[in-house]
């Protein structure tokens, strides 16, 4: 398991940022992601791995119109 | 058009000369007030208090329209006002989104103060014609026009029979009148309404810019709230603004460099990030409609459902293609975030425009989504069709979205028949039905006239007259205070029940939208992190309506530096951008707390205008069941995985072996209970009693402690 913005959230092997966003179905553009609050860059949500116990934010920056 | 015979038609009913001003710091320390009941023309001094307390735009309409009625004044009486004004950064051109007016009047769906702000260029052109805000009083006998040329220093009130009353032709009437040549038609501005403010209580008004590109006008909507209603009440048909010579210094600032420097900063950035953001150049606030379906918050079916399998069929890659393209259009100069968006060639398939090709302003995501999603409709043209003849009628399309969708529920289930509808066939998807009912609106025929009361009106019309069960009608009838709920849906946040019930003037989300905040990010899990959301955003938010400021640059082009800053939502760099051009302009020395500050004198002195009224107090706040959770079985069963999830989870409740009825009972009494606690938690962040009303402390403490207000409040305490 891992925190997913302090929920727990199911994880499996091999996890990746992007994996978690598709299967969360988060498809919205403008995303500050930190792991373990490290700041994880656009460019490498495909490269990095998220592991076991990992506290993942995924904070979505929409405020409405 | 032959506008030759429509302006000798005229006649002349008063002129007024005034001498042209200067504007120090923002402000042109005058305003201008018409009475066309009486035909006055004069002008007024803004006072230090005006400035200090209110600051200007909303600010100045509150105030004025507080003294210009009592607590017995309707909308339709002619003391009521229309103030129109801009605010003391309104009119820079070296900032994105600094033209906006801020409109306020008595509502006629509300009863109380209504605020709405509106693009195009008016606002700006008043200040540089020589006044901070305009105030409009009394009733005409017949149909009048009122000309404000800013060059020539000249007010006139006229009547003017022949012109059309519908925008997208007045409008055009109106620029061709009253410019002195084609090259002079980009300073007009037109405010009007249409025909169908002549009969419903969500009219709205209408404000023109000049389309240089397209050689025509483009309209802006001052939507919520019935504005337009009243201006028609007035007999007003429209008010035109000429002045020529805008340029970048106009505000006469206490340091441009300053607001150059700032400008300069937003600007890189919409040009570096939003094509990855928000795509606001290219498609405008549309960009969100498919956003707000993956996230299961897009109204569908009044609000029932927070996504449906056709949504990609109105898409903002749908509309993308529909959008003239490579023409970003700004409503102000100087707008590089130029979310405005048109259909050029749109041919009409119905109403008396049917066969005529005519450019559409949007679609925006409420359009997309009101007239749309919430209604079952999922036809882009018919979106698109809806959204040009509610603007050129005057009709609000929020409102419009809201009410539709709720009779179509109760078409749909039986509470109402084509009998009653005089033979719509109101079923949600029916888009031909529900432009008919529009096109009646605008006639003021049949179902649509009385459709145009707005969704608490038919309650009470389908409850008394045909026998429909008031208190499912309540659970499902999508207003508050009167007014219909803007197109979001808030069943799984509870911090946006409060952004939407715990507000001034009604459901709209202009005050504070915390669905991901809450519901995804989870950042304000306790009653006391989502009541300071409850205090901080209204309060940061309500500053742009005192300044001419729009909301967009703020949230919706996000800085680099932003992923490193402890509070993300509020974008701080873009505060500190605020901050810079107020005392830029101003000359004042003002930091981010005092900028709170400034708005929350004016927030209060909202509230106690509604308590004045005979509104504004707790049981004004609650919010229908369907805002807050499941009404139907229907509701239930299609998020059933979702909702048992939580009646263990957080109720405490076993679902195993229950029917659905006894589930959806256990989990409403768990929510309802939970919007009581968040609005005890608001009130006491808002320095209010837990009845609603600002106490005298807190008002001393905020500076909003005048005589008027405080005695409005003692009543209440």
């Amino acid at each position: 398991m891992i925190k997913l913005n302090n929920r727990a959230c199911e994880w499996e092997e091999g996890l990746t940022v992007q994996g978690l966003l598709d299967k969360k179905r988060y498809t919205y553009p403008k995303l500050i992601i930190k792991i373990n609050n490290v700041l994880v860059p656009q460019d490498e949500y495909t490269s990095t791995v998220i592991r076991d116990g990992d506290d993942v934010k995924v904070i979505h920056l929409l405020a409405g119109g | 058009m032959n506008i030759e015979k429509l302006k000798s038609a005229h006649k002349l009913l008063n002129e007024y000369k005034y001498e042209l001003g200067k504007i120090e710091k923002g402000y042109t320390n005058r305003t201008l007030y018409i009475n066309v009941g009486d035909n006055t023309i004069k002008e007024k001094p803004v006072t230090q208090l005006m400035k200090d307390k209110f600051i200007g735009g909303k600010g100045f309409g509150l105030y004025y329209l507080w003294h210009a009625v009592t607590p017995e004044t309707k909308w339709n009486d002619s003391e009521n006002e229309i103030v129109i004004g801009s605010g003391p950064i309104g009119g820079i051109t070296q900032y994105p989104g600094a033209g906006k007016s801020l409109v306020c009047s008595l509502s006629p769906l509300t009863g109380m103060a209504m605020d709405s702000n509106v693009g195009g260029y008016f606002g700006p052109l008043l200040k540089f014609s020589g006044f901070d805000a305009l105030e409009l009083q009394g009733k005409a006998e017949k149909d009048v026009i009122i000309f404000i040329d800013g060059n020539k220093g000249t007010i006139t009130i006229e009547e003017a029979p022949e012109e059309a009353i519908d925008s997208h032709i007045l409008g055009e009437q109106l620029t061709e009148m009253y410019a002195e040549n084609e090259e002079d038609k980009r300073n007009i501005s037109v405010v009007s309404a249409g025909s169908a403010a002549n009969h419903a209580y969500m009219g709205l008004l209408n404000f023109t810019f000049y389309d240089v590109r397209r050689k025509q006008i483009r309209l802006k909507q001052a939507g919520r709230g019935g504005i337009g209603t009243v201006f028609r009440d007035k007999k007003i048909k429209a008010v035109v603004i000429r002045f020529a010579g805008v340029k970048g210094n106009l505000n006469n600032a206490d340091d441009q460099g300053k607001i150059n420097r700032t400008g300069i900063k937003l600007h890189k950035e919409i040009h570096d990030f939003d094509a990855q953001q928000c795509r606001m150049r290219q498609v405008g606030t549309a960009n969100i409609i498919e956003v707000m379906d993956q996230y299961d918050l897009l109204p569908t079916h009044n609000y029932k459902f927070g996504a449906h399998p056709d949504t990609y069929k109105i898409s903002s890659k749908v509309f993308t293609g529909m959008i003239t393209q490579n023409t970003p259009d700004g409503c102000w100069y100087g707008c590089s975030l130029s979310c405005a968006k048109a259909v050029d060639h749109f041919e009409l398939k119905t109403g008396p425009y049917k066969g005529q090709k005519v450019i559409v302003d949007g679609p925006e995501y409420e359009n997309a989504a009101g007239l749309g999603s919430n209604c079952g409709i999922f036809d882009p043209h018919a979106v698109l069709e809806l959204n040009f003849y509610c603007d050129t009628y005057a009709i609000d399309t929020i409102s419009y979205g809201t009410m539709t969708a709720f009779v179509m529920e109760c078409y749909e289930n039986g509470l109402i028949n084509k009998e009653i509808t005089g033979g719509l066939e109101l079923n949600f998807g029916n888009a031909e039905a529900s432009l008919e009912m529009l096109h009646q609106m605008a006639r003021g025929e049949g179902f649509g006239k009385l459709a145009g009361l707005g969704v608490r009106n038919l309650k009470k019309i389908f409850a008394e007259q045909y026998g429909a069960d008031p208190v499912f009608l309540n659970d499902i009838g999508m207003e508050q205070k009167g007014l219909e709920f803007s197109e979001y849906m808030p069943k799984e946040s509870l911090a946006q029940q409060g952004g939407y019930g715990l507000t001034n003037k009604g459901p709209q989300h202009d005050e504070a939208w915390l669905i991901f905040m809450d519901m995804v990010n989870n950042q304000i899990p306790t009653f006391e992190d989502k009541a300071e959301a409850l205090h901080y955003f209204p309060m940061f938010r309500t500053w742009f309506g005192l300044n001419g400021l729009c909301k967009l640059p703020w949230n919706d082009i996000i800085p680099a530096s932003n992923k490193h800053s402890d509070e993300p939502a509020k974008i701080p760099e873009h505060v500190q951008n605020y901050v810079e051009l107020f005392n830029g302009v101003t000359g004042k020395n003002i930091d981010k707390e005092q900028l709170i500050i400034q708005s929350e004198r004016v927030y209060n002195f909202q509230r106690i205008f509604n308590i004045r009224m005979g509104y504004g107090k707790r049981i004004h706040d609650a919010i229908p069941y369907r805002a807050m959770g499941p009404v139907t079985v229907e509701e239930y069963l299609s998020r059933a995985e979702r909702y048992d999830g939580q009646l263990k989870e957080l109720v405490g409740f076993n679902p195993e072996g229950k029917s659905t009825e006894e589930k959806m009972a256990a989990l409403r009494a768990y929510r309802e209970d939970q919007y009581q606690m968040l609005t005890d938690a608001v009130y006491k962040r808002r320095g209010w009693t837990m009845d609603g009303v600002p106490t005298i402390e807190h008002l001393q403490s905020i500076g909003m402690d005048l005589p008027e207000v405080i005695e409005v409040v003692k009543k209440h305490l």
